[in-house]
Order: structure tokens, then sequence, then C-alpha cells
């Protein structure tokens, strides 16, 4: 730096030091950490697929398609992603719209914000466990509705649970969704000033509804593509959803995929990856044709916008529709949940009875090593998991700020890539790498390709409180002589307690929910809560599933508690901190 | 050579010239620089302390009792600032954001802590919640904060400019007394005449164009 052309960030950039240099690394090396697994792993699925595999020897060549041509299910397995994928996508996003549309500017707002941690904190397995409990022909729903109702004194022969049509599936992925679109909603309202253009557009005499669709929307859905590709993403590939809750006869593509890739001997690996190539395909053509339902949606609002029609008298109809729809799937997870739970204490339960005949804790005594030994290997693995994310996430967001980096919009997009690009198409290549490295069945490979999808979440989930500080304060304790570490140290870091302790939440929740990557990575030999419900569910013992499920549950449950009750504990006679 | 020089700064964005001052502000002196909100004042203030940002471009020396300060990071500057406000540190007690001002090698820091807080007429306020201090009380312990940290200049953004009247004419009495006793060159920006007046020094833009009160 020459004298007379200053161009530090705050004046308090590190750069001369060995750390600073070594911070200045990190954004860097971050997006590396994410981007090779992915794209190392896509390429290592697809290799199969055109004949390109080592351990067959086989030579290049397109047989892996046609054996995937001639599977019969493949038409009914591939259009079940696409119905049950942009169906729940859309319902979803509806629903959390909807839902922020009529409570903003309303108490019921903060009570839903109250809410959303632990909806979102629910694994995907055990919310569509507890699911299965509730609409199972033996289920609490037929059990609540029996016989007085329906007449049954056995379970009926329905196919309510695996539908065909995969509505059961459809209904699970809604109910995990919309949680996450919300959250993504109310993170990203503040930069739109909602209550102002609401209030704009209400003394112009809109409606609630239209104000918050012609005034609100446009803004908003710009910071929403993101996570709205990501929900549309994953819930055309979800794996253990689908394999709970999806058809059977055939399963969506993606469970399918698992079961080719999975196969001992190894003869089901070109067919395999051939499918997972389709299922990028159809993810990249469902993402295209979203995008054009983007641009037409726009017109729409736009032409909306200018006709003036302020369809004041919409709201009274429409308000209860979508309340209906938002309470559907939160109620019938909470009822699946309750279930989970009476399962596991229950006695002898026979049809159609509602309640067990008695309540016993003979299930968890017998289960207990099992579920002893999963949950310290479910616990262990989300510490580290979380804890590197953590570590890197802060050292990037620290060098933004120490160096006044801007990250560009391909930053973000790189960031989603984990979140984007279908499980199905990158892990059975990484399996495959950690097959040939010998990492299979390693803890510690579980562990880093679970940081591959914690990283995502917990940066999306501190970047925003993170970029938020006061920097004021940053200057005021370089003035009082401290250093940038110091001031990362004592100032920033105990004032960011609770966001952080929450992106550490979000972190073990996302971890300890992972299926496909402990499956694939732990070569079947890492066993989690997750991996063995799963497991589990296929066997019908619904008591030792209630057992499993729970505690996967509880996990992600007792470390967002711990979020909420640390900085109160902490900083209970700090007023000026915001948490009592 | 004692005191604040600023030599030949000048503050550009793009082709517009916000600062230029060629100034010297003895010891105890008070340099007011006056101006309507977007003239470069805080341009100003931010590239004494060192926090410019990096689409302004800065020539000239900042120099600080014969040191030139220009090329340092604001933590090694020796410049104490008081901002608009208080910007004390929520999640530590009086005691814990005077103990962060008070140098780490520093000796006996309970006592120097308790005989501060004493002098500003703060008894027995270590152990409090910031939170629940007055605008008042909070703006005395933000001043002796900057000072336990032994500045060698105090630097003055709009300060106190959230007070009361009375209040603020009070402060300022305390903050330009303590900054005189202790021969600090102290720098005031501020769009106030009434602050303007009190300091009872040189007044200038800006862009150095003396102001007549």
């Amino acid at each position: 730096m020459t004298p007379g052309k200053v161009a530090t960030g705050t004046g308090t950039a590190g750069t001369g030091t060995a750390g600073g240099r070594l911070l200045r690394l990190m954004p860097g090396l971050t997006l590396w950490l994410l981007a090779v697994p992915v794209l190392a792993g896509f390429a290592g699925t697809l290799a199969p697929a055109f004949g390109f595999d080592p351990l067959s020897g086989t030579g290049p060549g397109l047989a892996a398609f046609t054996t995937l041509a001639q599977w019969p299910g493949l038409r009914a397995a591939a259009w079940l992603s696409v119905t049950s994928g942009v169906g729940s996508t859309l319902l979803a996003l509806l629903i959390s719209l909807g839902v922020v549309a009529t409570l903003i500017g309303r108490p019921g707002f903060a009570t839903v914000q109250r809410l959303l941690s632990p909806l979102l904190s629910v694994p995907h397995a055990a919310a569509a466990l507890g699911l299965a409990f509730l609409i199972a022909p033996s289920g609490w729903t037929a059990r609540a509705l029996s016989p007085w109702a329906t007449g049954w004194m056995q379970p009926p022969d329905l196919l309510i649970l695996n539908d065909p049509a995969g509505l059961a599936l459809t209904l699970g992925l809604v109910a995990k969704e919309t949680p996450f679109l919300l959250l993504m909603i109310l993170a990203a309202l503040p930069q739109t000033d909602a209550r102002q253009r609401m209030t704009v557009a209400a003394s112009l005499g809109y409606g609630r509804l239209a104000g918050f669709a012609l005034t609100v929307l446009p803004a908003l859905y710009a910071q929403l593509r993101l996570p709205v590709y990501a929900v549309l993403a994953y819930a055309m590939t979800a794996v253990e959803m689908a394999m709970i809750l999806g058809p059977t006869l055939p399963p969506s593509l993606s469970v399918q995929v698992v079961t080719w890739a999975t196969e001992p001997n190894l003869a089901h690996r070109g067919t395999a990856a051939a499918a997972a190539l389709l299922q990028v395909v159809l993810v990249v053509g469902v993402l295209g044709l979203w995008r054009m339902g983007e641009m037409g949606v726009r017109r729409l609002v736009r032409h909306a916008a200018r006709s003036g029609w302020r369809a004041a008298r919409v709201d009274a109809t429409l308000q209860p529709v979508l309340l209906g729809l938002a309470l559907t799937p939160a109620l019938a997870l909470a009822a699946g949940l309750a279930g989970l739970s009476v399962w596991s204490v229950a006695g002898l339960w026979s049809f159609p009875d509602a309640w067990p005949e008695d309540l016993t804790l003979a299930t968890w005594t017998r289960a207990a090593p099992g579920l002893w030994q999963a949950s310290i290997t479910s616990l262990t693995l989300a510490l580290t998991a979380t804890l590197a994310a953590l570590v890197l996430a802060l050292a990037c967001l620290e060098a933004e700020h120490r160096f006044g980096l801007n990250p560009q919009a391909w930053v973000l997009w790189l960031l989603y890539l984990p979140l984007i690009v279908p499980q199905v198409a990158f892990l059975p290549g990484l399996q495959m790498l950690a097959l040939s490295t010998g990492a299979i069945g390693g803890w510690a490979a579980v562990a880093a390709v679970h940081g591959v999808f914690v990283l995502p979440y917990v940066f999306l989930s501190v970047s925003a409180p993170y970029r938020a500080w006061d920097d004021r304060i940053a200057v005021q304790g370089a003035a009082l002589g401290a250093s940038a570490a110091r001031v990362f140290w004592r100032l920033r870091l105990p004032m960011l307690l609770t966001p952080v302790l929450t992106a550490a939440a979000v972190g073990m929740a996302v971890s300890v929910g992972q299926y496909l990557p402990t499956l694939l990575i732990g070569g079947g030999r890492v066993e989690t809560l997750t991996t063995e419900a799963v497991a589990l569910s296929s066997g019908g013992n619904r008591r030792v599933i209630g057992a499993y499920a729970l505690l996967q549950m509880a996990l992600p449950a007792i470390a967002f508690g711990i979020a909420l009750a640390l900085p109160r504990l902490i900083y209970a006679k700090r007023r000026g901190m915001g948490v009592v | 050579m004692t005191g604040l020089q600023l030599q030949k700064l000048e503050i550009r964005q793009g082709d517009r010239v916000l600062v230029s001052l060629d100034v010297e502000v003895a010891p105890g002196e008070v340099l007011t620089v006056m101006g309507a909100s977007g003239s470069g004042k805080s341009t100003l203030l931010a590239a004494v302390i060192g926090t410019l940002p990096r689409d302004f471009t800065m020539t000239g020396q900042i120099v600080l009792n014969g040191v030139d300060v220009t090329a340092l990071p604001t933590r090694a500057r020796k410049m104490g600032i008081l901002f608009q406000d208080d910007v004390l540190f929520p999640h530590l007690s009086v005691g814990g954001n005077l103990g962060f001002g008070l140098p780490a090698r520093t000796r006996n820091r309970t006592e120097r802590i308790d005989a501060g807080l004493e002098e500003m007429g703060l008894a027995g306020f270590a152990a409090r919640d910031p939170a629940t201090l007055s605008g008042g009380q909070r703006a005395r312990v933000a001043l002796l904060r900057a000072l336990l940290a032994n500045p060698e200049a105090l630097l003055l953004d709009e300060p106190f400019s959230r007070l009361d009247t009375e209040l603020r004419e009070q402060i300022r009495t305390l903050v330009l007394t303590h900054a005189r006793a202790l021969s600090l060159p102290l720098v005031l920006v501020t769009h106030d005449a009434e602050d303007a007046r009190a300091a009872t020094g040189p007044v200038v833009t800006p862009l150095g164009q003396a102001v007549h009160l």
C-alpha cells in the first residue's frame, strides 16, 4: 500500500499477517470444497452410463440406455418424478406465499415464525414415517373412523399409502417444503419493504392478496428463485420420502436409481447411471419449463397491475382456502409425529382401537443398544460436519468483511449447487470414488459428504445476520486499539451468538436427516438413526420405527432448544442483546 | 511536531472532490468541520480514522504527533472516535466496555475503571447493563471508554446529536474539558452551529472554506 492511497475495507484488515493471508484464501477454498465433490461425483456417476466402468471392464457404448429403455416401469417412474415434484413445489409455494400475504402486519405472523424452526428441524424420513402411520389403512385416521363410520374391523385393502399417483408422496413433500420456503420468504421480506408497499396498495383500494401479488411478489420472487429451484429439484428426486410414501411398482425414478446403484453385484451400475442422467435431464427440463412459467406469471402480474383490478372481494373467499391448505399438511405432520411417539410406547394395540391398551417402555428398553449406537453416530457426524461448516462459513464472511470482497451472483449459484444437483446424480459417482480410494465405509468420509450438504444451509442461515451487523462497532473497536482478530472474537462473535447457534442447529438438523449420502458413502456400514429408520420402514415393526424416528427428531430439536436457551442464559442481564 | 496535521488532504469520488483540506490542529485545539449532509463530512472522518471505502481515492498525508499515520490501520492510529450514537457494546457490562478500551498491559484494571467511573459521576456502575443507562450516562461511558485507550487525538462525529439540548450541552462541555485537559487535538464534525460555537476553534467546510457563524 502506498502512502496517500488508502483502500482498506474497514481499516482493520490483517493483510500482512499469516492469519490474514490464510483468511483471504478461505472463500475460494470453500467454493472448491463444495464444487469439487459435486462435479467429480457427477462425472463419476455419468461415466458408467456410456460404458466407461473400470470395475466391470466394459468398453464405451450405449448399452446402458438400451437396458434402461427396456425397463417396463420407466415411463411411470419418470412421470411420477415430474408430477410429484412440480405438484408439491407449486402447492408449497402457493401455501407459503398465501400465508405470508395473509399474515403480514398481523399478530399471527410471529406465531408462524416461532413454529417454523421446529417444523423445519423434522428430518424428511421422520416426517414421512409419521405421515405413513397416519394415513395407512391401519393408521390413526382409519382407526379414528372405525368401526363407527367405516364399519371396518380389519384394515381395509386400500392403496392409500404408496398410491400409484404419488398423492401421499406429494402431501409429504408439501409438509416438508412449505416451512423451508416460508423461512426463505421471511428472510427475503425485509429487503422488499413489504409492509409499506402493502399499505400503499391498500390505501389505493387493493385487496390484501392482490396488493401482495402485485406490489411485493415481483421483488420477493427475485430473491426466492434459487430456494424454489432447490425445492423443485429436491422434490423431483427425493429418495427417502419416496421410499416410504411413494408408489412401489414402479417406484419413483430416483428410488429405482438407488436400488440399481446399491445392488451388490454391480451388474446394474450402468443402468443406474443412465437413469441418473435421465433424472438430471428431467430436472433441467422441468427447471426450464418453470422458468418459462415464471416469465408468463410476470407478464400476467404486470398486465393485472395495469388493468387496475382491485380484487378486494377475492380475499374473503381465498383466505380461508389458503388457511385450510396451509393447515392440512401442518396438522397431518403434527398428528403423524404424535402417532410415532405413541407407537414407540404402545403395548398391545389392535385394529380398530384408536389408543393402545397399555403404554410400556419395553420397545425402548429392547432397542436401547441399537438406538444408543445410532444416536452416537448421528450426533458425532452432525457435530463434526456442522463445526467444519460453521468455521468455513464464518471464515468466508470474515474474509468478505475484512478485505471488502463483493461476492458475485455466481457464487450464490455455486453455493446452491449441492442443493440443486440431484443427489442421485452425483452420490453414486462419489461412492465409486470412495470405493476406489478405500475411503468407503469410513466415518470421516461420511462426515465430509455430510459437510457438503450442511455448508450451504449453515452459510445461508448465518450470512444475513453477519452482514447486517453494525459496522460501526468494528470501527469503534479498532479505534480503541483492538486488532481485527480481537474485534471478531470479542465483539462480533459474542454479539452474533444467537444467529451462529441457530445456524449450527440448522446444520445439525440437515446432517441428522441425511439418508442417501450416509447410505452410499457409508457403504451400509455407518448406521445412523436415519438409515436405520428408513431400513426398518419396510419391515413394519411400528414400535421400533417410532422409537428411531422419534430420536431422529429429538436430536435437531435439542439443538434448536440449545440455540434458543443459551443466549438467554448468557445474556440474561444484557437487555441490549434483545434475547430477554 | 505535535498535534494533528491534514497535509494537502484531498478525497475524490470519481471526478467529484469531496474533501480538500490543508490544516493543522494543535494539542487541545478543536477543528470544526461543518456542512450539510452529503457534503463529505463523514468521508473526511472515515479517511482520518482509516475506514475510507474503496471507491474513494485519497491523496495527501495525515500526520499525528509527527508520525505519518496515512497508511496505518485504524487500530494503530491512536485516535479515539465518538459516534452520533454511543455504540456501547451491548453484550458487555459497563465495566466490560471500559476494559475493552483499556490497553492490555495496563495494571490495576479494576481500580482504573472504578476511578474513571467515579470521575464521570458514575461510581459503582461497572457491573451495570449498558441498556439500563440513560442517554447521558451512556454518553459518558462512551467518552470514558475512548479516553481509557490513551488516544492521541479525538474525533467527534456529530456526537450526542440524539440527546436533548440541555443534556447535549452538558456532555459537550465534558468532552471539550477532558480533551483540553489531556491536550488532545480534536476534530468535530457537525451540522449544528451551536456545537461549532461551543468548540471555539476554527470552523471550515470539508472543502476548506472558512465558515463565519
